[in-house]
C-alpha cells in the first residue's frame, strides 16, 4: 500500500479507451463497477465532445461477484453489436476484473460467434501498466490484430505509394494540444511534400489499417504511445520510423535530417536546407525573438521542468539552447523510459528527476526555486503556492488545456506558441518582483469595505461569522445589500435571520 | 401519510452513468473538519477522485488513497501492518481527530476485513477509526454519504453518556430531543435550524456535527429526521441499532417539501405549527419570475443522485410536466412521505404521475429522449454536451448535490439551476438551430 494524493499517469483502462474511442467506429465495453465510466466524463467535458463517448460499462455488481459474470459481459457485447453496429468491440479489463480474474478471453471467443464486429480483449493488466503504457500496447494490439489476419485472408497492401508518404501513429484523444498539433503536422508533411497515409488512431477506420504497410516510413510524434506499433511495422515490414517530437526548432531539424535520410534510403533524394531557413526567418520567429534585446532579460534566468518524457525532453532542449535558460534540473514521470530521459537531458540541465510521485517534484521546486516552471497541472498549483509562475507543457491537464483557438505545440507555429508561453512566464514572474518592490497595488480589502458608511448598522457576532463564509468577491455586494435591506426595514441589528431573509427577498 | 399504490415503479438494466460513492469524501471531508478521509482502493479511484475534484485536490485535501498494490491484492503484504503505516503517517502529518477507511470495490473483492482490523489499530494509535464500505459494487453516488453516516450513527454517545450532562438542559430540552440527520453546508445547517426554533422546536444535535466529537446523544427517546433522500441506510441503523423513533416527512427540498418537513415534525412532537402558510406562500412569491420561464415546460430526470424524487416533486408543484423520474435506488419505506406528497402533488396539479424508473438503461433512456423532446434533460456530465448538440437543453445533475437548496430560503437556488440552460439558450437564438452535430 502507498498513501497517494494525486498521480501523474492515469489507471492502464483509460489507456486503453483512449484508444479505442479515438478510432472511428470502434467501441468498447468496460468490465467494470458503477461509476468506473468516468472516462466518458473527461471526453464529454475537456473535448467538448458532441458525440455521446463510445464506452459503455458491463456492471460487476454484487451479483457478479456471487456468481460470475455468466451472460452479462456476452449480452453487453452482442447488444452493443446491434445497436451500433461497430467494426470493433474491445473489452476492457478495469483493476476490478484483474483480480476477479474471470476468463474474458472465453467471453470474447464465445460473443464473436454471434456478431457481426470483431471482438478483441485488450491485453492490459492493471497492476502492471499506466494509462501512457496501456494506450501503446492497445493500439499494437489492434494493429496486429488486423494486419495479421489480412496476412492471412492475403488482402495486405503492402506496394509503396508512388510519392514518399508516412504514418502518423498515436494521435488520439484527450492528449496535450494534440487536436493543434496535428493541423500543424499535416501542414508540416505537405510543405514537405510527403503524403500522409494514415493517421491512426485518430478518427481512422480498422477497415484501413491493412493499407498502412503503403507508407514508406512511420512518425511517432508522442514517444509514450505509438512506440510498440512503430517497432512492429518495423520488424515485420521493415518500415523505418521517426520518434522525434518536432518541437522547437533544434528538433525540427533532427526531424527534418531524419526524414532526407530514410527517404535517401528510398533512393529520393531531397534537400530541405532552404525550406528549413526560409522557416525559421519567416515563419517562426522564435529564433529572432530569442535575439531581440527584449530577451536580454532572460539571461541567467533559472526554471525547471517536469512532465511526460517527450515534452520535457523537447522543452529542456528548447530553454537551454534555443532561449540560454538554465535548466536546474528536468524531469518526467515516465518512469518506464527513464533511460532514454537520461541519454536526452543529461548535457543540458544539471539535473535529473526522475519520479512518479509529486511531493518529491514539489519538495526539489522548492528546494531549488527557479524563477519559472514549465510542468503540469500539478507544477502549475505548486508553483502557485510557492509564487512561482508556470507554463503547463504536458499532460496531466485540466480543461484550460483544452483551448479552442490553435495552439499547437509543434511544427514551426509551435515554436512561436512555446516562445510566448515562455516569456510570458518570465515577464509575470518580473512583474510580480517589481510590484512587491514598490509596495504592489493590492486590492483585496476594498472589496469587503462598504460603500454605505452607515455606522449605526451592528452586525451580530454570528452574522459577521456567516458573512466570513461568502466568497470573498461577492461578500462586499451581500454585505451592502443586506444593510440596505435592513436600513429599509428600520432595523439597525443584523442578525442570522435578518440576513437570510435578505437572502430571500433579494436573492443575494 | 402513505401513498397508494398509483405511481408506475419500472426497473431497467442498471446501465447508467453516475459518480461512484467515494465521490462523498470531497463534501464530507469539507463537513467534518477534524477528519481524515483514507479511501483504499486502486489508481482507478483515485483517477475518478483526483479529476472528478478538481480544484480541490490541489488545496491539501483531508483525503488521500491508500493506493493497493499487487502484494496487497495477493496477500503478499500484511494488511494490518500496511494500514498501521499508512494511518501513523497520517496522524503525524495531520493529527486529525478521526480517520475514515473508505472501502472500495477492491477491498470488497479480496475480501479486506476492514471492519475487523479497524478497532484493533485503533487501540493500537488511538485515534477512533470508521470504516464505511461506499464501493460501486453496491452503491450510487450519493448513497456514499449515507454508508459513512451509518457507520457514524453506531459512534454516536448513548444515554450513558448523558449522565455526564447537565440534567437541567435535558429536562428543558425533554421532548425535543431531536436529531437531523444528513451533512450539508452550515449556512444550511443554521438556517434549518433557525427554521424549526420559529416553531419553538431546538435540535438537540446533526448527523454528521462539525467535529467527531461533537456527535449528537442518541438515545431510544431520541426523534430523528432525515435531511436528504438517500439516507435509508442511516435510518434504519439510527432505527434498529439505535433505537431511535424516524419521523418519516418528505424531505425540505423546495417550499413545499420545506412546509411538509416541518409540518411532520411538529405533528410528531405535537406542536401546533404557526405561519407556515405565510411563510411559504411569500418564498412562492419570490420564485415568481422563474416559475412563469418553466411553467408547462417538461423535464426528464436520466437518474444518478437519489434527489430525483423530491426535485421532481417541486418542479411539478412549479408547473412543469415530469416525463420520467430516472433514479439509481428506490427506498419506498424511507421516501414514503416524499412519494406520497408526490402524488398527491400531481394530483392537485391535475398532470399525469410520471414514470419512477429505478435503475435505468441510459441507452433506453436516450431514445425515450429522442422520442419525447423534453424542454429540459437533468443528466450527467457523459451525456450533456452531446444531447446540447443536439439541440436538447441539459442541466447538469451533479450540481444539486453541491448547490444549497434545502430550506425555504434556497428554493430560489434549484430554479436558478434549473432555469439557467432555458434563460442561456433563448438568450443564444441566433446561433441555435442544432448547428453543432
Amino acid at each position: 500500500m502507498k498513501l497517494a494524493y494525486w498521480m501523474y499517469a492515469g489507471p492502464a483502462h483509460i489507456g486503453t479507451l483512449r484508444i479505442a474511442s479515438s478510432f472511428k467506429n470502434v467501441h468498447a465495453i468496460m468490465h467494470a463497477p458503477l461509476g468506473d465510466d468516468y472516462f466518458n466524463v473527461m471526453r464529454s467535458m475537456l473535448e467538448r465532445d458532441r458525440n455521446f463517448t463510445p464506452v459503455t460499462a458491463s456492471i460487476v455488481d454484487r451479483h457478479v461477484l456471487a456468481r460470475g459474470s455468466q451472460e452479462k459481459v456476452i449480452y453487453n457485447i452482442t447488444r452493443k453489436d446491434k445497436e451500433a453496429n461497430p467494426d470493433l468491440v474491445v473489452l476492457t479489463p478495469t483493476c476490478t476484473s484483474s483480480i476477479l480474474q474471470e476468463d474474458l478471453q472465453n467471453f470474447v471467443s464465445r460473443a464473436s460467434v454471434e456478431t457481426d464486429s470483431d471482438i478483441i480483449l485488450a491485453d492490459v493488466n492493471h497492476y502492471r501498466f499506466n494509462e501512457l503504457q496501456a494506450s501503446d500496447r492497445t493500439l499494437e494490439q489492434i494493429v496486429t490484430f488486423y494486419i495479421k489476419r489480412s496476412l492471412n485472408e492475403n488482402t495486405l497492401n503492402k506496394t509503396k505509394s508512388n510519392k514518399p508518404s508516412v504514418n502518423i501513429i498515436g494521435m488520439l484523444s484527450l492528449g496535450f494540444h494534440s487536436q493543434h498539433d496535428l493541423v500543424e503536422l499535416r501542414r508540416l508533411f505537405q510543405d514537405l511534400d510527403i503524403q500522409i497515409n494514415q493517421i491512426i488512431p485518430e478518427n481512422a477506420s480498422v477497415n484501413d489499417l491493412k493499407n498502412l504497410p503503403k507508407a514508406w516510413f512511420n512518425f511517432v510524434p508522442y514517444r509514450e504511445t505509438g512506440l510498440l506499433t512503430a517497432k512492429f511495422l518495423q520488424k515485420e515490414f521493415d518500415m523505418p520510423f521517426i520518434d522525434t517530437i518536432p518541437m522547437g526548432l533544434t528538433n525540427l531539424k533532427e526531424f527534418i535530417n531524419a526524414i532526407e535520410n530514410i527517404l535517401q534510403n528510398y533512393n529520393c533524394q531531397r534537400n530541405y536546407d532552404n525550406y528549413l531557413q526560409n522557416q525559421i526567418k519567416y515563419i517562426s520567429q522564435a529564433a529572432w525573438f530569442s535575439r531581440s534585446i527584449d530577451c536580454q532579460n532572460l539571461t541567467g534566468k533559472t526554471a525547471i521542468v517536469f512532465g511526460d518524457a517527450s515534452h520535457a525532453v523537447a522543452m529542456t532542449k528548447i530553454l537551454h539552447l534555443e532561449m540560454h535558460i538554465k535548466v536546474l534540473w528536468a524531469g518526467t514521470y515516465c518512469v518506464n523510459d527513464a533511460d532514454w530521459f537520461h541519454s536526452q537531458v543529461q548535457n543540458i540541465c544539471s539535473e535529473v528527476l526522475i519520479t512518479d510521485d509529486h511531493n518529491v517534484v514539489g519538495d526539489m521546486i522548492a528546494r531549488t526555486d527557479p524563477n519559472a516552471i514549465f510542468g503540469t497541472q500539478m507544477e502549475r498549483h505548486i508553483g502557485k503556492r510557492l509564487n512561482i509562475p508556470c507554463g503547463v507543457i504536458s499532460s496531466p491537464v485540466h480543461i484550460q488545456n483544452f483551448p479552442i483557438s490553435y495552439k499547437p505545440f509543434v511544427g514551426f507555429e509551435g515554436t512561436n506558441q512555446i516562445a510566448d508561453l515562455v516569456y510570458n512566464s518570465f515577464t509575470l514572474g518580473m512583474e510580480d518582483h517589481l510590484l512587491d518592490l514598490f509596495g504592489g497595488h493590492d486590492t483585496t480589502d476594498i472589496l469587503t469595505n462598504t460603500l454605505s458608511s452607515n455606522s449605526e448598522i451592528v452586525w451580530s457576532p454570528q452574522a459577521l461569522q456567516e458573512l466570513s463564509k461568502i466568497p470573498g468577491f461577492i461578500r462586499g455586494k451581500v454585505k451592502r445589500n443586506t444593510e440596505k435591506f435592513a436600513m429599509n426595514k428600520k432595523t439597525y441589528l443584523i442578525d442570522l435571520d435578518l440576513m437570510y431573509e435578505a437572502k430571500e427577498k433579494l436573492g443575494t | 401519510m402513505t401513498y397508494s399504490n398509483n405511481l408506475t415503479f419500472e426497473c431497467e438494466t442498471g446501465n447508467y452513468h453516475t459518480f461512484c460513492p467515494i465521490s462523498c469524501v470531497s463534501w464530507l471531508y469539507q463537513k467534518i473538519e477534524d477528519s481524515f478521509f483514507l479511501v483504499i482502493g486502486t489508481k482507478t479511484c483515485g483517477y475518478f477522485l483526483q479529476n472528478a475534484m478538481g480544484v480541490m485536490i490541489f488545496a491539501e485535501p483531508r483525503y488521500a488513497m491508500a493506493e493497493l498494490e499487487e502484494g496487497d491484492i495477493s496477500a503478499q503484504l500484511n494488511d494490518y501492518e500496511e494500514l498501521k503505516k499508512l494511518c501513523l503517517q497520517i496522524k503525524k502529518d495531520r493529527n486529525p481527530g478521526v480517520i475514515f477507511w473508505i472501502g472500495t470495490c477492491t477491498t470488497e473483492i479480496i475480501k479486506m476485513d476492514l471492519e475487523g482490523i479497524a478497532p484493533k489499530l485503533e487501540a493500537d494509535i488511538n485515534i477512533p477509526i470508521i470504516v464505511a464500505r461506499a464501493n460501486g459494487l453496491d452503491y450510487a453516488f450519493t448513497q456514499g454519504e449515507d454508508t459513512v453516516l451509518a457507520a457514524m450513527a453506531q459512534r454516536c454517545p448513548d444515554a450513558k453518556s448523558l449522565k455526564y450532562k447537565n440534567i437541567n438542559t435535558i429536562k428543558t430540552k425533554q421532548h425535543t430531543n431531536l436529531i437531523l440527520f444528513g451533512s450539508l453546508p452550515n449556512t444550511t445547517v443554521n438556517q434549518l435550524t433557525t427554521e424549526l426554533s420559529k416553531q419553538n422546536i431546538t435540535i438537540a444535535g446533526w448527523l454528521p456535527s462539525s467535529r467527531y466529537n461533537e456527535l449528537p446523544i442518541i438515545t431510544e427517546n431520541s426523534y430523528v429526521v432525515g435531511v436528504n433522500p438517500f439516507l435509508s441506510r442511516t435510518a434504519t441503523t439510527l432505527m434498529r441499532r439505535r433505537k431511535a423513533k424516524l419521523i418519516s416527512a418528505p424531505f425540505p427540498i423546495g417550499p413545499d417539501g420545506t412546509r411538509a418537513w416541518i409540518e411532520k415534525i411538529c405533528s410528531v412532537l405535537e406542536i401546533t405549527p404557526k405561519n407556515l402558510n405565510t411563510r411559504e406562500s411569500e418564498i412562492w412569491d419570490t420564485l415568481d419570475e422563474y416559475i412563469q420561464l418553466i411553467k408547462g415546460k417538461s423535464v426528464f430526470f436520466m437518474g444518478d443522485n437519489l434527489l430525483e424524487i423530491s426535485l421532481a416533486r417541486f418542479l411539478i408543484r412549479c408547473g412543469m410536466i415530469v416525463y420520467e423520474i430516472g433514479i439509481p435506488y428506490m427506498d419506498k419505506r424511507y421516501q414514503n412521505a416524499e412519494l406520497a406528497l408526490l402524488e398527491h402533488t400531481c394530483n392537485i396539479m391535475n398532470i399525469k404521475k410520471p414514470r419512477i424508473i429505478e435503475k435505468p438503461d441510459n441507452y433506453n433512456q436516450l431514445d425515450r429522449i429522442q422520442d419525447l423532446k423534453p424542454d429540459l434533460v437533468i443528466t450527467g456530465m457523459a451525456h450533456a454536451n452531446p444531447l446540447e448538440a443536439r439541440g436538447i437543453n441539459t442541466k447538469w445533475s451533479v450540481e444539486f448535490t453541491f448547490a444549497q437548496i434545502h430550506g425555504f430560503t434556497n428554493a430560489k437556488d434549484i430554479l436558478e439551476l434549473i432555469t439557467r440552460p432555458l434563460r442561456r439558450n433563448n438568450s443564444l437564438q441566433t446561433i441555435n438551430n442544432n448547428i453543432y452535430y
